[in-house]
């Protein structure tokens, strides 16, 4: 049975991923693994991965305002961006799941012990399959800064969860978080600043487009996500 | 023009409400082809303290050791019943499970042929990216040995890490422990 080696994906280049430990973020230091990982070639394990085209994930879910009786707080703002690949090839038909705190800093979660108010008409739950284009839509609220316990005194910048699937399940599989412009705790922040490549950094911060915005409604973020794409010539099989 | 990578982020404490799949725990769906088997385990820290903020992703082939991925064109039975992912969150003592099928022995690079396994993320509060390792079944040895990925792995103590025991239970069940650090640390893989 002879089969052909897979097409490889693309390595990554240093500095574009956050390290495992990254001391400045407590929580790494005693959950990130002391040797370093072991090199895997590509079989079909590593570029195969789950199809949601077929709408196996459940309904999108794009405008988080109207999930409840009335119209959550905050400022209404519209989160949109593509999926494409390193090569700027778009990723079609792919989950997108996002998740996010209200607009005052408080997650619906149950061990979110902030003491701000929760919103009973804001979940901050969404999801969405990518268009042929690559593109998604959302509709939010803008969610608030948060105070959490890494040093005295810390704040995480305002953030919206995106998790991706892309085409692979162990090779393009990505979760992040999207920030805003201009947000001063940026530069003060251990998880933004975990990923040492600048450029690459500049990814996690979306950009206000006023083109996406809607008169007299709602503020448009502008997110693109770029996730793994093939190696430009194939591993020796 | 190729670009550089959308870097990963933590998924935090407070991912549950967003990504909860409480049907994606069982991937033994109604009509899949094969032996229905559970995997359990904790994921301890490098205190060997319970992960109680993580999840697990799971992907893996068919009984007949296809992947439902239309990259996989192996000469075999494809399961239209059998979609191979699953999603599973850490209980308050670091605890997971899921249901699934066993998988058959997909084609390695070259002529090899793999052992059966199923692949791997973990998600958490404190990992930056995920962690990715595979499952190994500690009772197929003899697939086990003739595995290119379990076989270029020289020390013998490390190998183990990937393999899940079988325990005693009303269907075949494995336990695979996940340590993220420290003694008794997880194989993990970069991809």
């Amino acid at each position: 049975m002879a089969i052909t080696a897979p097409l490889a994906y693309a390595p990554t280049l240093p500095g574009a991923q956050p390290p495992y430990r990254h001391a400045a973020y407590g929580s790494t230091v005693k959950r990130a693994p002391l040797r370093p990982p072991i090199r895997l070639a590509h079989t079909l394990s590593e570029v195969t991965g789950p199809n949601f085209a077929d709408g196996w994930a459940g309904a999108n879910q794009v405008d988080l305002t109207r999930q409840h009786k009335g119209a959550p707080l905050g400022e209404r703002m519209i989160l949109a961006g593509s999926v494409r690949d390193q090569d700027g090839k778009p990723v079609a038909s792919t989950l997108v799941e996002l998740w996010q705190c209200n607009s005052s800093g408080r997650y619906t979660h149950a061990r979110d012990q902030h003491d701000a108010p929760l919103d009973p008409n804001f979940t901050g739950a969404g999801q969405v399959l990518t268009d042929a284009e690559g593109a998604y839509r959302f509709l939010t609220i803008k969610p608030g800064a948060y105070p959490w316990r890494n040093t005295y005194n810390s704040w995480r910048p305002a953030h919206i969860h995106l998790s991706v699937f892309g085409p692979a399940f162990f090779a393009t599989r990505l979760i992040t978080q999207m920030y805003f412009p201009g947000d001063p705790l940026l530069d003060l922040d251990p998880i933004f600043q975990s990923t040492a490549d600048a450029e690459a950094r500049a990814r996690l911060i979306s950009r206000y487009d006023p083109n996406l915005s809607e008169a007299e409604y709602a503020l448009g973020y502008r997110f693109d996500i770029v996730l793994r794409g093939r190696a430009a010539t194939p591993m020796e099989a | 023009m190729t670009s550089v990578t959308t870097p990963s982020q933590t998924v935090g404490p407070f991912f549950h409400d967003g990504l909860d799949r409480p049907s994606w725990a069982d991937l033994a769906t109604a009509g899949a082809s094969g032996e229905k088997i559970r995997v359990e385990g904790h994921i301890l820290d490098g205190d060997r303290a319970p992960v109680c903020d993580a999840f697990l992703e799971i992907w893996q082939a068919n009984a007949a050791g296809r992947y439902a991925h239309n990259e996989d064109r192996q000469d075999k039975e494809f399961d239209p019943n059998f979609r191979g992912f699953g999603r599973v969150f850490t209980d308050a003592d670091g605890r997971y499970g899921f249901t699934t099928i066993r998988p058959g022995r997909v084609a390695g690079r070259g002529n090899t042929l793999q052992a059966p396994h199923i692949n791997v993320a973990i998600f958490a509060r404190g990992l930056l990216k995920q962690l990715t390792t595979r499952i190994y079944f500690a009772d197929q040895s003899a697939a086990n040995e003739a595995d290119p990925v379990l076989s270029a792995i020289d020390d013998d103590a490390i190998r183990r890490t990937l393999l899940a025991a079988p325990v005693e239970s009303t269907i075949p069940t494995y336990r695979f422990d996940i340590v993220l650090q420290g003694e008794g640390e997880t194989a993990f893989f970069e991809i």
